[in-house]
């Protein structure tokens, strides 16, 4: 096993060729106020992150990531466009396997760049992927914005778009909701009888809580305009699968997307963005050839990823953790500015299992 | 060395447990006043009786301060993760049965599943601008099923006691917490979710997997394996 002094070695390393690259260094607090990471990621984020507190700031998280606080920062005072990079520790908390770190020194480098969204794209897989050229890794690329596409574009209720939408990162609940709203699937008999009655808060018996009469009712009348909107066509549903098996290296997985955009025109824009990247990871001489897409990659474990992401992982070490990882998240940036967003991709590496690598590779 | 019991220190789980072992010719009494947590086993040698708070009794199975111990599945799923590594269930012992549910008030009309649960904590958070509340002590447990089946935008308050109570008193707007008949429940205005059964539990007598056992210690518990 590498030693802590030996990571933090190659770390500065790969962060002082990031600078090199142009990016400004940044520190961000090893102690997060907590209110922030649960309002983006919810309460699983408890089960991912060591949560503190004490009784004047309240609850506070080890970070879990560099992400936020950079995004934080340049959100408050950044000039455009930037880039950052860093390196430090993070903190996982482990329920469930004892072999994962429950702290590991990740190395990042962020852009925040309006323009040429292809282009930073392809710019930052290159400047992680430059410094494991030599190893045995497999990368794997995907697109969160290609299903989100799809989903914008299905001709439903803007409900049943704005359900859908905030489960991607949850597939089983956006399956069962798909499955829901193409008919595929029987309602409930519990709301069928709720729909069937002709006073529902007949029998509704005392109101306790904060949760009103009103947002009953409410919910109520939106579950009446859902059962008498028209499904979704089974055809639309089953492009939507075919989308999201897709896996093949990047220029059949182009082929095989155009096929999908002909009878799935709403994510012509998104496939046409999926073909720009392709040439701008040409031009900067990293051959689409000799790089995975999966549809689906990203969205269990990239959860504020909405774009390109990809991953790389030890080719014969598939239990390790991924050795760095990355993509775009513009609605991240949107969630924290306060009414301001600016296009972002970046990434990280860690210089653990990197060294580790190596040393197996010896 | 003998081998440590736990058993809860008062109340029907007590009794209960006393009852279980006496069936089975296995004599558990406390000693003393009935303010001193100490107790003495007949009807069968190398077993010490270790009277211990319920809530405890996890804990110092995987902590290896005791050998075997009485408590629910419940708690042991809850405190231990990957619990099976820690600890190894004997014998379910047919009582202190306790289901962990999610409620709702009874009035949430619309809401009768996890999917209107989680339609209604999107709704919620979009109006009062804070997430759903469930209070609860299972924080692990109802983490791991709610993230299961999806459900976002809920947030967990801690409720050590009372919980039925926190709906009305505009702490929480939904629970997860054990139950037996549901009498509470109802009492206060709730109802259980028709897929909101998280976990059936029951006390269990549960064996440590971190203990090192002596022989002699090994031929205590297959003297008591075979009395059960």
């Amino acid at each position: 096993m590498p030693t802590q002094s030996a990571i933090l070695a190659h770390a500065a390393t790969l962060k002082a060729g990031f600078e090199a690259l142009g990016a400004v260094s940044v520190e961000t607090p090893v102690l997060q106020p907590a209110e922030a990471l649960l309002d983006l990621y919810g309460e699983d984020i408890r089960a991912r992150a060591y949560v503190t507190s004490d009784p004047l700031r309240g609850e506070q998280m080890l970070r879990p990531d560099f992400t936020l606080p950079v995004v934080q920062a340049h959100m408050a005072e950044g000039a455009e466009p930037a880039r950052y990079t860093y390196a430090g520790e993070v903190f996982r908390r482990q329920e469930d396997d004892p072999d994962r770190a429950s702290e590991y020194v990740q190395v990042g480098y962020e852009v925040f760049d309006r323009n040429a969204p292809a282009e930073r794209e392809a710019e930052v897989f290159a400047a992680l992927a430059a410094p494991l050229k030599d190893l045995p890794v497999r990368a794997v690329t995907g697109d969160i914005g290609l299903l989100m596409a799809a989903v914008s574009g299905l001709e439903t209720t803007e409900a049943r778009k704005a359900a859908l939408m905030r489960h991607i990162w949850r597939p089983r609940r956006f399956r069962t909701l798909l499955d829901r709203f193409a008919g595929r699937t029987a309602m409930p008999t519990s709301r069928a009888a709720l729909l069937g009655s002709g006073d529902p808060m007949a029998d509704a018996g005392p109101h306790i809580g904060l949760r009103g009469p009103d947002e009953i009712e409410a919910r109520i009348a939106t579950l009446r305009a859902d059962a008498e909107a028209p499904v979704i066509p089974g055809g639309v549903v089953d492009l939507i699968d075919a989308l999201l098996t897709v896996r093949e290296t990047m220029p059949y997985a182009l082929a095989r997307l155009r096929d999908i955009a002909v009878d799935l025109p709403s994510i012509t824009d998104a496939v046409d963005g999926f073909a720009a990247r392709l040439d701008a990871f040409s031009a900067v001489g990293i051959d689409p050839e000799d790089l995975a897409f999966e549809a689906s990659y990203g969205r269990t474990s990239l959860e504020y990823y909405d774009g390109f992401v990809f991953g790389f992982m030890a080719e014969r070490h598939p239990h390790w953790a991924l050795l760095g990882s990355g993509g775009r998240y513009d609605a991240l940036t949107a969630a924290l500015g306060n009414g301001q967003a600016i296009p972002a991709v970046g990434g990280v590496l860690r210089p653990g299992l990197v060294c580790q690598l190596r040393e197996a590779g010896q | 060395m003998s081998v440590k019991l736990g058993v809860p220190s008062k109340g029907r789980l007590m009794d209960k447990t006393f009852d279980w072992f006496a069936a089975r010719g296995i004599m558990l009494s406390r000693t003393g006043s009935e303010r001193e947590y100490a107790g003495r086993v007949d009807g069968i040698d190398g077993i010490e009786l270790v009277l211990l708070s319920a809530g405890e009794i996890p804990r110092e199975l995987d902590a290896g301060r005791i050998t075997l111990g009485v408590t629910g599945t419940d708690l042991i799923r809850e405190k231990l993760p990957v619990w099976e590594q820690r600890v190894e269930p004997l014998e379910e012992m047919g009582f202190g049965f306790a289901d962990l549910i999610l409620a709702v008030p009874a009035a949430w009309v619309d809401v009768d599943t996890l999917d209107d649960l989680d339609a209604a904590a999107a709704a919620f958070r979009a109006r009062h601008g804070h997430r759903l509340r469930i209070a609860t002590k299972y924080h692990r447990l109802v983490r791991e099923f709610l993230r299961g089946a999806g459900v976002a935008d809920y947030q967990l308050v801690d409720s050590q006691g009372a919980t039925e109570g926190t709906v009305k008193n505009l702490t929480a707007e939904a629970i997860a917490d054990i139950t037996s008949t549901g009498e509470t429940l109802r009492a206060n205005h709730l109802k259980i979710l028709s897929d909101g059964l998280m976990l059936k539990s029951q006390a269990t007598l549960f064996r440590s997997r971190r203990v090192d056992l002596s022989d002699a210690d090994r031929a205590t518990l297959q003297v008591l394996r075979d009395r059960l």
